[in-house]
């Protein structure tokens, strides 16, 4: 608290970010221990919470008062006007302050009370057990067993305490492995395919320089492609570009050298590196950002932004990890330079293609926990938790959720959650008020012990799973399938409902997707009303035919009805306005004024007449 | 295996009914086809119809040949043990052909028919003569001089006809859904022998100020004769749309009376007017070269103009060309697509007229003022904008009959060149200038505006795509000729069937229904933000994609919506019951 200084400040505006007009809102502002608020003028609030503010901008003083830019990690940008300097000097200070913690006990998970006792958090983390996934999978079998080298995370920090391994790595050969491997991350289980006894398996590069060799590293990876007994061939996929990989020997890194290893195949597949990756975004939030985009504007910021290029490589690479495991049965193992980052993207993805599980709502949640929680994607780091080195922060988890998305629209009832499900997922992993993503390892949430005084975030998504239920999913018809996306550039679209998810401007007036879930919903309580009145409506009858024998059953029946007849009433009632609400449309109100972005010469001064003419007259002179 | 049939003889009507049964995926195997020794031995066997009659000039053939041509495509290896199963039928209207290229490798001939809806066919034709002969029949074929001799001059429908859309959507019917509001208006025959304007029909609507001798003067100072008529009455306050040809006011500002007189006679008293030209003002001004021009600000005080700048002809075509080359192209990296979707330029325009659309449907709702809209000759951007206005503004337009309505009104009557402008799509050469898809994109806004207001129309995109299709191909002759007057010279009443005819049938309106539509009296603002705007790919990629997913989640959604109709009304029906039973107990009890 000692950080703010000023907590409300009057008569603020609230600029519309498209707007070519400079429309505006005027309101509140308050300044809270966790959120930044405005309530404007329509009581319409507006909530921002301190750690998803990206950063703070104070601009050049004009003439209504002092413009604060604030643009968030979820991608919502508010401009503000404040029209004395010295409030907005003290928000901005704040802001600084508040947005940017030094210490994880700081975060806002670790004061955020959603009145649970202690049994129900307990619970809420027991939710997701990889060890029971690790059953499902079929694992541990005759192939692969559960290794205790890692117990103490004395092999490897990053990795988590139970790794599964092949049966026939012995400890030495893990441990001379791992010794071999950037930050200790040697090879081990990701995802096992049970009817095809393929592996995902995942590390870090060899530290193989430009001729150095590790026969336990060796050995690990024979003990892999032997413990798949339906292809003694496995890949090894490097997702590097090749120049990033062969730059990397000179620091006494490198990749596989298919001479020294036995059946292996080694590829790469060119993903960029985390710097890459934030550039990338960078540009095409400033391409996006720009009042007035014209559409040439926006596609070519969008094709030198590279972002949906990078989309597509991660995408291919993913696919071509399922097609090794479905089509020829052969094991895996993937690597980039740690293993954190677009290991993770291509493990998680791959698994997503092949097993149906992985698109269910809790299936989702577990591919997470597993891929990228607990093999250490370093969430904090990435997700620029703290105060911390900015060169660390890069959107990989958004690119992961971004391919997913892709994957939603290309096979519409494969999954059986909803855009609004990553949307939220999304949200949390930047908003610090769960436990789940603190941190960049498991060993790190340990100490910080998360699960005393943290709440995890599954059961709460897990109590709104109806808004997150994609209505058109269907489990039967894609239940065994394995996921064959076409890649095709044109299949790769901007993912606007991410990237302007605040902008409402931007979207449909009307969602069908809305509509049909809310009609989903309907049809269940429907199906109900008509059992209930098919029932009534027998015990009618039934008591008619009774009635005549023994009319004081039918008598103590009676002080029911009245009340139950107004419950129907009520309920017809309710039927129908869903529908109209769900269909109005949105801002078609004369309150909503989308339409002035169509012409400048509106937009100058308050009565337009006057206006058109002065833009007219500069038009036509 | 191909054969040909010198004189085999196939009815018109087996042509209807199996144009539209065209298979999805009837592109994807021909393209795996061609001299592939690994892929499955596809091969298409060929039956074109009266090739011969083509050559002997005999006319009564001729136009049995302009039936069809018939393509079947089966797996040799499986036909060989059930002959009958695995055949596929794809059945190509000459009309729809756009261009066609051969390609020989040793004795193999190829054959590739490039379609007007941008479908790609190939052939392949073993021996190089019967190739020969087959690719200068489809192309005599496919590019026929004269429209007496094109399809629709002999379909004969198989379906009984229920409502004659030649009667359909009269001026006259139009103007009176008007007549009870609008009084300043009239419907004037001035144009009944189409020698006043060729490109207007007979009959037109204008102020009941001006009579006819003065519209005849005003259409002299008019480009083609066409005088401004109202396009649209805007019912919530009375403000209008109408449109016209540019003021040929030429180099030396020549002015008419009798225009001024009529464009200010829409005006209320002490109220201004807009002008919207759709061109931008330098292009405006070089048109005074030309004896063109713009209205004076001296002689129409009143009036306000604005310019925009809608492009035209060959720049729409070319974008197009463009646009369609890229989506075809299924190898090219991610940077590549999208500079050549953002070269094409096809969103560009999208957007510039929608935004004008926008502009138009904005000073007459928000700002409560009258419009006119041109351009150059006022058939082409003008119509754009003032149908999109209408879309905006008006519910009636997103319904099904008020949109053919608005195609009737704002695109056929009002003298869009149809005949000129679909001669050739987007695999033409000819590059020749009255060649464009102006049509193709309002349908494309359109689109733009129904997947943005997925509730407020009643027709779905096949209803569009069905448009496109006619408008470029059709075994009906609504969209045959340029304008009013050519139809009739062509008596396409009496000698063609109506578009409207077969779609206004409940079994084919069936497939054009929205199933989410809730009618919605609003005005609907659409987001024209390049963020907003999408690539159409029910048209664009429709030939280079699977939907197979997309349409099966299509499907459950209709049955979602459908099955909740069901219980509903099956809630509505117990409760009655229900309250009977209540009411009869009631009765029982009380005495």
């Amino acid at each position: 608290m000692e950080h703010i200084r000023t907590t409300k400040v009057e008569q603020v505006k609230l600029l519309d970010r498209f707007s070519t007009s400079n429309k505006s809102l005027t309101g509140t502002l308050y300044l809270t221990a966790t959120h930044l608020l405005f309530i404007d003028a329509h009581q319409k609030e507006t909530w921002i919470l301190h750690h998803h503010i990206a950063s703070v901008e104070k601009l050049a003083l004009t003439t209504s008062g002092c413009p604060l830019v604030i643009q968030c990690k979820n991608f919502r940008t508010v401009h503000f006007i404040v029209p004395r300097e010295r409030d907005c000097h003290d928000i901005y200070n704040s802001l600084l302050q508040l947005s940017k913690q030094a210490k994880y006990e700081d975060l806002y998970a670790f004061s955020y009370n959603p009145k649970q006792n202690d049994a129900e958090r307990l619970r809420g983390w027991e939710l997701i057990d990889l060890a029971e996934e690790y059953k499902r999978m079929g694992v541990p079998n005759s192939n692969w067993q559960l290794s205790d080298a890692n117990r103490e995370y004395k092999i490897c920090e990053t990795y988590p305490r139970e790794l599964y391994v092949p049966r026939i790595a012995s400890k030495p050969i893990i441990v001379g492995s791992s010794k071999f491997r950037s930050k200790g991350r040697f090879p081990v289980l990701s995802y096992y395919h049970q009817s095809k006894e393929a592996a995902i398996c995942r590390c870090s590069q060899p530290l193989s320089g430009f001729s150095a060799r590790c026969l336990e590293d060796e050995h690990l990876l024979q003990a892999i492609s032997k413990a798949n007994p339906a292809n003694r061939y496995m890949y090894v996929m490097d997702t590097r570009p090749r120049l990033n990989a062969m730059a990397n020997r000179a620091a006494g890194k490198g990749y596989e050298n298919e001479d020294n290893y036995s059946n292996i195949r080694f590829q790469f597949v060119g993903i960029e590196n985390i710097h890459v990756m934030r550039s990338s975004l960078q540009k095409l939030l400033e391409v996006n950002g720009t009042k007035g985009l014209s559409v040439n504007d926006f596609y070519s910021g969008l094709e030198s932004s590279g972002w949906l290029r990078h989309i597509k490589a991660v995408m291919d690479a993913a696919i071509f990890l399922a097609k090794a495991i479905a089509a020829e049965s052969a094991s895996v193992l993937v690597h980039c330079s740690d293993g954190w980052d677009r290991t993770s993207q291509v493990c998680s993805l791959g698994s997503l293609l092949l097993d149906p599980y992985y698109r269910t709502i809790r299936g989702f949640m577990v591919l997470i926990e597993k891929d990228w929680i607990s093999f250490g994607h370093k969430f904090s780091e990435r997700c620029g938790h703290l105060d911390g080195d900015p060169k660390e922060v890069s959107p990989v988890f958004t690119q992961f959720l971004e391919c997913v998305w892709h994957l939603t629209e290309q096979f519409p009832q494969a999954f059986e959650f909803n855009e609004a499900f990553l949307l939220q997922i999304h949200e949390h992993i930047h908003s610090c008020q769960f436990g789940n993503f603190i941190g960049n390892c498991q060993k790190e949430r340990e100490e910080l012990k998360l699960k005393e005084k943290t709440y995890s975030l599954w059961p709460f998504l897990l109590d709104d799973q109806k808004k997150y239920l994609n209505p058109l999913y269907s489990s039967q018809s894609q239940k065994s399938a394995v996921l064959e996306p076409n890649t095709v550039s044109f299949n790769f679209k901007f993912w606007r409902n991410m990237y302007h998810q605040f902008d409402r401007t931007l979207h449909p007036r009307q969602s069908v997707f809305n509509i049909i879930m809310n009609m989903n919903e309907q049809n269940k309580q429907l199906e109900k009303d008509i059992k209930d009145l098919e029932s009534q409506i027998k015990q009618r009858k039934t008591k008619q035919t009774d009635g005549i024998l023994s009319k004081e059953l039918l008598n103590s029946v009676r002080p029911e009805s009245p009340a139950l007849k107004a419950t129907l009433s009520l309920k017809e009632q309710a039927l129908l306005p869903v529908n109209n609400v769900l269909r109005t449309i949105e801002g078609s109100s004369p309150a909503d004024n989308r339409y002035s972005e169509y012409a400048d010469e509106f937009s100058k001064a308050e009565p337009a007449v006057v206006s058109l003419e002065y833009g007219v007259a500069r038009m036509t002179c | 295996m191909s054969v040909i049939k010198s004189s085999s003889f196939h009815t018109h009507t087996h042509t209807n009914l199996s144009l539209f049964q065209v298979l999805n995926n009837f592109w994807q195997f021909i393209q795996r086809t061609p001299c592939c020794a690994e892929v499955p031995a596809w091969w298409v066997q060929l039956h074109a119809f009266s090739v011969q009659g083509l050559f002997g000039k005999n006319s009564e053939q001729l136009t049995n040949s302009s039936s069809g041509l018939e393509l079947e495509g089966s797996v040799r290896g499986r036909r060989v043990e059930s002959p009958t199963d695995n055949t596929e039928e794809l059945w190509l209207l000459h009309s729809n052909i756009d261009a066609i290229d051969k390609r020989f490798v040793g004795p193999l001939g190829t054959i590739i028919i490039k379609c007007k809806d941008f479908r790609i066919i190939q052939l392949d034709i073993p021996g190089m003569e019967e190739c020969l002969n087959i690719a200068s029949s489809i192309e005599a074929l496919s590019t026929l001089d004269s429209i007496t001799l094109m399809y629709p001059f002999f379909y004969r429908p198989m379906f009984e006809v229920i409502e004659d859309g030649w009667h359909s959507f009269l001026p006259e019917q139009e103007f009176e859904l008007y007549s009870s509001t609008i009084s300043e208006w009239r419907l004037s025959y001035v144009n009944k022998e189409f020698s006043v304007c060729p490109s207007y029909p007979p009959a037109v609507i204008v102020p009941k100020a001006i009579d006819d001798d003065a519209l005849r003067k005003v259409a002299t100072f008019r480009h083609g004769g066409r005088f401004p008529v109202l396009s649209y009455y805007h019912k919530k306050n009375g403000m209008v749309i109408m449109r016209s040809g540019q003021p040929l006011t030429g180099t030396n500002g020549r002015r008419c009376k009798e225009d001024e007189k009529l464009i200010n006679a829409t005006l209320r008293a002490g109220k201004r007017g807009y002008i919207i030209d759709t061109r931008p003002l330098n292009i405006a001004q070089q048109a005074r070269a030309k004896g063109g021009g713009f209205e004076q600000e001296a002689h129409y005080p009143q009036w306000r103009r604005i310019h925009k700048s809608i492009d035209r002809y060959h720049i729409l075509q070319e974008s197009l060309i463009k646009l369609v080359e890229s989506c075809n192209d299924q190898t090219q990296n991610m940077d590549r697509w999208l500079s050549k979707l953002e070269a094409s330029n096809w969103l560009t325009h999208i957007k510039e007229i929608l935004t004008t659309a926008c502009l138009a449907a904005q000073c007459l709702d928000r700002e409560g003022a009258s419009i006119l809209i041109h351009g150059t000759e006022g058939t082409d951007s003008t119509l754009q904008v003032t149908s999109l206005a209408q879309i905006i503004l008006e519910p009636r337009s997103r319904t099904i009959r008020g949109f053919e309505a608005l195609i009737e009104r704002e695109w056929l009557q009002a003298g869009h060149p149809f005949q000129q402008r679909c001669a050739q799509s987007a695999y033409c050469n000819s590059k020749q200038k009255w060649e464009s898809p102006v049509f193709l994109l309002f349908l494309d806004c359109v689109w733009q505006i129904l997947r943005q207001f997925p509730c407020s129309f009643e027709f779905n995109e096949n209803f569009l795509i069905m448009l496109f299709e006619h408008a470029y191909a059709s075994q009906f002759g609504t969209f045959l000729g340029n304008n009013e007057s050519e139809r009739c010279k062509l008596k396409l009443q009496q000698k063609t069937m109506s578009l409207w005819s077969w779609v206004n049938r409940p079994s084919e309106l069936s497939k054009f229904t929205n199933p989410l539509f809730e009618a919605n009296n609003l005005v609907i603002w659409p987001s024209v933000a390049p963020q907003s705007l999408q690539l159409w790919e029910g048209i664009f990629l429709r030939w280079n994609r699977s939907s197979k997913y997309l349409d099966e989640a299509y499907e459950e959604m209709v049955n979602i919506i459908e099955y909740n109709k069901e219980l509903q009304a099956k809630v509505n029906l117990l409760r009655r019951q229900l309250a009977e039973l209540e009411t009869e107990d009631g009765v029982q009890e009380s005495p």
